[in-house]
């Protein structure tokens, strides 16, 4: 018997659905909100909701004191180019966890997860000293290889899931057809996968996009992304939540746009291996 | 050409040996099914023809020529899989192209060869479709397909009929005849199924436990099974093994006789016993019966239509010429 529904019910659980989703949107809300406050308002107590003067002068502000597309396109590089090379490594691992696994596969993609347990401090110094060993203190591509290795485990899990509902008889074919190993990933295994290798490196776009410890911790000017982009206007000058405000917004907008875009995906990554 | 041998070939997954050592030639131009019960290694034996999984121990040659350690594209065998396996994203002609773009054949002849394929099989319409808009015959059609324009040296068939609904079996069952005897290629075709083993093959290769029972044409296999296991996994409906005081009498310790071999008759006969339940087809009618010789039902067939009600007393002969005997390992006598 199907579960009954009842109208009250349904309104209900629609109510509180709205409720946590508002919730949850709340604080990108007051931060674009603020954003268009002056700073006296922006710190007007009681808060300000939707009268005040609207002003674009923050924009015009953080516009005229930082390149706001030098770190913009830091960003771009940064989080599409680890993500780029985490697939590119992640596919094959992935192919042969999902369709030649041994005994301990499960072990290794256990292990691998646990290394995301690990905090990330903790490796701070030794990955820093390599930095400044390999003269990549403040290079994109020195970022680029960091947050690949910081995603990589999710990248590798998101993947083997997906692979994993790919029937092996389908491989088999293309190596009875006379496919090689790299003909067999490259014209059958990854058009198949296509949806799922889409989740996968859209998440991981936004994972690499928002990372802030990695990011703040090995750039100083040159390489600076986004999240360094925010952070210095959360200066020992004093606090200017307006200006703040306005980097943060112009920091999420891209990536919150290409999030609204590719919402069916996103949320199939989500709920990654969950649903078919 | 297509001459497969195998060579004390054995398989172990991990310390589990699913192939004892097997011994088995299949001619060139051959109609070879393998059957037998699910986990036979029917299918593990197929795959290890293919190549899609390494041999334990032993040879296998393909044409004389040594190709145990070859991968599965180098031994020259086109393989049709229980799911089709076709490629989702493409389009059917590129399905059945893709294994000769994979052999680098050139795009005139590529295309000849889809054109002759896709005419053979009732797929001209169809080919730029993709595997999702066609019907379950049709996919199977295109696996097929996939197959012969690679001109293999011989086609590997995996339960290819399972998944296709009964009244369409019938009618792949024979198409995949009709094209054995046109293309006169070795085929090896694993199914479950006696039937399809008995209507396709030109030799029948039983298996059980990876263990080859026996081995020939499908009328030898039917009329001198080599021991019990082929007697009842043979024909349809089994046949009826007796053992016992019955079985005694002709000095053996089982004694095998066929539906079809065993006279009704409602005023005299060998043995007595009760109707139970009757299947009416109309061409034959099955009776189950319950005898004094055996704690099996019987199961007898009588030529056409014929009515005897449930619990009526009957009288069954056995016609002795058609007696099979077996010993206590359950190998044949005589």
């Amino acid at each position: 018997m199907a579960r009954a529904v009842t109208p009250q019910r349904k309104i209900l659980t629609t109510l509180v659905a709205w409720i946590i989703g508002l919730l949850i949107f709340f604080p990108i809300f007051w931060t674009i909100l603020t954003s268009f406050k002056t700073e006296a308002q922006a710190i007007n107590d009681p808060p300000l909701f939707l009268f005040f003067d609207w002003t674009l002068e923050n924009y015009a502000v953080v516009q005229e004191r930082s390149d706001y597309m030098r770190f913009l396109w830091n960003s771009v590089i940064i989080a599409g180019g680890s993500t780029l090379l985490g697939v590119l490594i992640a596919v094959p691992a992935a192919w042969s966890m999902a369709f030649v696994p041994s005994r301990r596969t499960k072990d290794i993609l256990l292990w691998m997860l646990s290394t995301k347990m690990l905090p990330a401090v903790g490796v701070l110094y030794p990955i820093s000293l390599l930095f400044v060993e390999f003269n990549l203190l403040d290079t994109r591509i020195g970022l680029i290889v960091v947050l690949m290795l910081i995603n990589l485990p999710i990248i590798v899990w998101m993947l083997y899931t997906y692979f994993r509902e790919i029937p092996g008889e389908i491989l088999e074919a293309a190596r009875m057809d006379g496919a090689t190993l790299k003909e067999e990933i490259l014209y059958v295994l990854t058009p198949m996968a296509i949806p799922g290798i889409a989740s996968t490196v859209l998440l991981n776009i936004i994972l690499a996009w928002n990372e802030a410890f990695w990011t703040l911790n090995l750039t100083a000017a040159q390489a600076a992304p986004l999240t360094a982009f925010i952070a210095s206007y959360s200066s020992p000058e004093g606090l200017f939540f307006a200006k703040l405000s306005a980097a943060s917004t112009m920091a999420i907008a891209p990536i919150l746009i290409l999030g609204w875009f590719s919402q069916k995906q996103l949320v199939r990554g989500l709920t990654f291996g969950a649903v078919k | 050409m297509g001459r497969i041998q195998l060579k004390s070939v054995t398989k172990s997954f991990g310390d589990v040996q699913v192939i004892p050592p097997l011994d088995l030639t299949i001619e060139d131009g051959e109609f070879t099914v393998f059957v037998g019960p699910s986990g036979c290694g029917k299918s593990t034996l197929l795959r290890l023809i293919a190549g899609l999984e390494d041999i334990t121990t032993g040879h296998i040659e393909i044409d004389g020529k040594d190709a145990t350690d070859l991968v599965p594209a180098k031994r020259g065998l086109a393989m049709v899989f229980q799911s089709y396996a076709l490629y989702p994203h493409m389009s059917v002609r590129k399905n059945i192209a893709f294994p000769l773009k994979m052999a680098k054949m050139d795009k005139a002849e590529i295309d000849r060869r889809i054109e002759a394929a896709a005419s053979v099989l009732n797929l001209t319409d169809y080919l730029d479709r993709r595997p999702g808009q066609l019907s379950g015959g049709q996919r199977q059609r295109v696996a097929i397909g996939r197959a012969i324009v690679r001109e293999p040296a011989a086609f590997l068939f995996d339960e290819p009929l399972s998944n296709l609904d009964a009244a369409l079996r019938v009618g792949m069952r024979l198409e995949i005849s009709e094209l054995h005897k046109r293309l006169a290629t070795t085929m090896i075709y694993v199914t479950h199924d006696q039937v399809e083993a008995m209507t396709m093959a030109d030799k029948i290769v039983v298996l059980q436990a990876g263990v080859i029972e026996q081995v020939g044409s499908p009328l030898e296999l039917y009329q001198r099974p080599r021991n019990t296991f082929v007697a009842g996994f043979i024909g349809s409906p089994k046949m009826n093994l007796i053992t016992g005081a019955e079985a005694q009498k002709h000095d053996a310790t089982t004694i095998g006789i066929r539906p079809e071999h065993i006279e009704i008759s409602q005023t005299e006969g060998v043995w007595k016993g009760k109707i139970g339940v009757s299947e009416h087809l109309g061409s034959d009618t099955f009776f189950h019966i319950q005898t004094d010789v055996s704690k099996e039902p019987l199961t007898v067939r009588a030529a056409g239509e014929m009515s005897l009600g449930y619990g009526a007393e009957v009288y069954l002969s056995p016609r002795t010429e058609h007696l099979h005997r077996f010993d206590a390992q359950g190998l044949r006598l005589g």
